[in-house]
């Protein structure tokens, strides 16, 4: 723990008051194409690079960050979701660093005053409420992670990596104080990536809420960022045989016609994972929309079912031709 | 009082249960441990809510003042499946506790490298039930595995299920109200012995499964057991391979290649003592063409068979089958019939290194159901006539050496 500082305000990422989660000089703001679901929290991210040091693109456009690279994650709430004017309450800032010693994360928990976060390895349960964009009361119980647990999805060949910052995920617009550009441009512009080639050439993941991209492409961006990191090889889940990653092409691997391994109760009596063009005797639609800790997946991370997530896998298989027709 | 501070009284409750502090201390305890410490858990009852993990540690000690003494109840769990999850570590012992009523898995080890269990016990205070956890104990993608002194009951899958690993030792434990009481998956040698496994749906099973990272699950040695009384009707959530097992299995072997079943005691098991089967018997396609659904060199071997006069189970196609030809005196071994025919010579012989063997079992009956001739058409099962001449089988193979484990034992 000796590169975890006691308070968020020991690393001066912010501003003050912090609460405003304004980024000092050398830190960038940035968001990525789909985001994995967490409760409907909203998420702050941002990029520290250390000074004169540089992100490399690699040949096969992963992403390569220096040492003392951090990642900065910050969950809230609205108060009130259509009326943002009323506030906001930041829950929890998480934070991903890569040290000599590889990538290490840590949580922090903002205090009551919304002055700063305080270390939180073992992670906390929370009470929230909110009011959602449909004007619903909605109340959880908010589980932050213990480091563990972070662990537990940003594992990979059991070193923990980030999830989000790829290539595809970051090739998009984002609205800066100064206006709107491409992220990557952005980042190689404020001298923290190099190796960038033609934006035009590199691989883009579609945004899962935006009905202008392709149902395929929607639910694919969607299952690879919200089962990918787990059900990938080297990942965790790939104990299932079941690999859920942008890039798969072998459908049996993608679940299509795939008995489960381990599933337990989570195969709600199906047979398969995904049953072409029936979406209510798939595994997978199933575990999407149950809240049960025994059955839904993901297994961590979220009390409440992504409604529109489930809603888009749903027409998803639904539009997949049935087998023998 | 104030509305204010009742308020908060009803908030400071909930937060006490909602991480209370035993929990919120061991789960800070997992996570600061260096190599070298002895976590100790104190005799009591303690409830937790999520699951407790540990990660990336070694040489760690988790000891509880018993396995009775000691239990760590999931009854009221609200996130995570597992009640304690370990990966990618090295040397771990667990002893002297048990983990109760987990809402997944009773103890989950993955990526580990020398991994101890030892009085531990993982159970599901309910009966047998479809809603109880699939896997008692569940090493997976681990090495140097070993189980001795421990129980699992009411696993809806396995109870002692050990899967895609290597060199494992299971002894002195015992399984009952599980599905599965000790389950052998994808794994390469591993040892089997001095375990009760009694009033399971099925005793013991070795199964080998396509499209894993971990293939070809072979050198597994059953022996010493005692297998009785497994007849519990399959409570298995459907669509799960263990669902498939039929009640009143003692052992099942499913495409695994050397396995040496030797100096157990089976009785009872209404079904089936022995059943070695390839994967075809699930009916599922294969598509995963680095897998070899097929047994071979199988050596079941002073064996003693005992069975009371009574129906196989009525519940399972196979069953249905054995009781139509055999009423209540159903053959001890059930064998498929079915080895890798790519090994078959001019003559449809199979090699002697990769036959089914039997050798000195005590009054063990045995039927060879063919499958590829017997069973092409709905009606040939009902008119076919399965060889019961165990001669067929008179054979032996190298006896398979036994598992070393490189852990401080």
């Amino acid at each position: 723990m000796e590169y975890a500082k006691p308070n968020l305000s020991d690393y001066g990422f912010f501003k003050i008051p912090m609460k405003n989660q304004e980024p000092v000089a050398g830190i960038l703001p940035f968001g990525i194409a789909t985001e994995l679901f967490s409760d409907y929290a909203e998420k702050l991210r941002f990029i520290q690079v250390p000074v004169n040091m540089k992100i490399s693109v690699q040949a096969d456009n992963t992403l390569l960050f220096p040492i003392g690279t951090t990642f900065i994650k910050t969950f809230y709430y609205f108060v009130d979701k259509y009326q943002p004017e009323l506030g906001r309450r930041l829950i929890e800032t998480r934070l991903l660093m890569n040290t000599i010693d590889g990538w290490l994360a840590f949580p922090y928990i903002w205090n009551e005053e919304q002055s700063d976060a305080v270390l939180a390895i073992a992670g906390d349960r929370m009470q929230v409420d909110w009011i959602n964009e449909h004007g619903e009361s909605m109340d959880i119980l908010y589980s932050v992670p213990n480091v563990n647990q972070c662990k537990g999805c940003h594992v990979y060949e059991n070193k923990l990596k980030p999830i989000g910052p790829k290539i595809r995920n970051l090739n998009m617009d984002y609205m800066y104080s100064d206006g709107s550009m491409n992220q990557l441009i952005k980042w190689e512009s404020s001298g923290i990536l190099s190796n960038l080639s033609e934006i035009a050439h590199l691989p883009r993941t579609a945004k899962a809420n935006d009905f202008n991209e392709t149902l395929n492409g929607r639910a694919r961006a969607w299952i690879d960022i919200n089962c990918a990191h787990c059900h990938r090889k080297g990942g965790p889940a790939e104990t299932s045989g079941l690999f859920l990653e942008l890039e798969q092409k072998n459908l049996r691997a993608l679940g299509v016609m795939k008995p489960p391994i381990a599933a337990g109760r989570g195969t709600s009596k199906f047979k398969y994972t995904i049953v072409p063009g029936e979406p209510e005797k798939s595994i997978m639609l199933y575990r999407i929309r149950s809240t049960d800790p025994g059955i839904m997946m993901p297994e961590l991370g979220r009390r409440l079912t992504h409604m529109e997530g489930a809603e888009l896998v749903r027409e998803w298989i639904k539009a997949m031709p049935k087998s023998g027709k | 009082m104030s509305k204010v501070t009742f308020r908060l009284i009803i908030i400071n409750i909930f937060l006490s249960t909602a991480f209370a502090n035993f929990e919120k201390e061991l789960q800070t305890q997992l996570i600061l441990a260096e190599p070298g410490d002895t976590i100790t858990l104190d005799e009591g009852r303690f409830e937790i809510l999520g699951t407790l993990s540990m990660e990336g540690k070694e040489n760690i000690v988790i000891r509880g003042a018993g396995m009775d003494q000691t239990i760590l109840s999931f009854s009221n769990q609200i996130e995570g499946a597992q009640g304690l999850s370990i990966t990618n570590c090295k040397r771990i012992i667990l002893e002297n506790f048990t983990i109760q009523n987990t809402i997944g898995d009773g103890i989950k080890v993955q990526y580990t490298d020398g991994i101890v269990f030892r009085n531990i016990k993982a159970e599901w205070t309910g009966g047998p039930k479809e809603t109880n956890g699939a896997y008692g104990l569940y090493p997976v993608q681990c090495s140097n595995v070993l189980i001795e002194h421990s129980m699992s009951i009411g696993a809806s899958d396995a109870g002692l299920y050990v899967g895609q690993s290597k060199n494992i030792i299971v002894r002195n434990s015992e399984v009952y109200h599980n599905v599965a009481g000790i389950e052998i998956e994808n794994s390469i040698n591993a040892d089997v012995y001095n375990n009760y496994a009694h009033d399971n749906t099925g005793g013991i099973l070795i199964f080998d499964l396509p499209d894993l990272i971990q293939k070809s699950g072979k050198n597994v040695r059953i022996f010493n057991n005692l297998i009785e009384n497994n007849n519990l009707d399959n409570f298995a959530p459907e669509g799960n391979i263990v669902g498939q097992v039929p009640p009143g299995t003692g052992i099942m072997v499913m495409a695994v290649e050397k396995v040496e079943i030797f100096k157990n005691t089976i009785r009872n098991n209404k079904t089936a003592g022995t059943t070695i089967v390839s994967y075809f018997i699930t009916e599922e396609a294969i598509e995963d063409s680095l897998y070899n659904p097929y047994t071979a060199s199988i050596y079941i071997h002073d064996n003693i068979y005992e069975r009371e006069s009574q129906l196989p189970t009525l519940n399972h196609d196979i069953g249905v089958l054995l009781a139509l030809r055999f009423r209540c005196h159903v053959p001890d071994i059930i064998y498929d019939g079915m080895p890798d025919p790519r090994y078959a010579n001019a003559d449809g012989q199979i090699p002697a290194d990769r036959r089914l063997c039997l050798e000195n079992n005590l009054n063990a009956g045995y039927v060879n159901l063919d499958i590829s001739k017997n069973f092409n058409k709905w009606y040939s099962p009902f008119i076919a006539s399965f060889s019961t001449d165990k001669d067929e089988c008179n054979c032996s193979q190298t006896p398979i050496s036994a598992v070393k484990l490189n852990i401080i034992e």
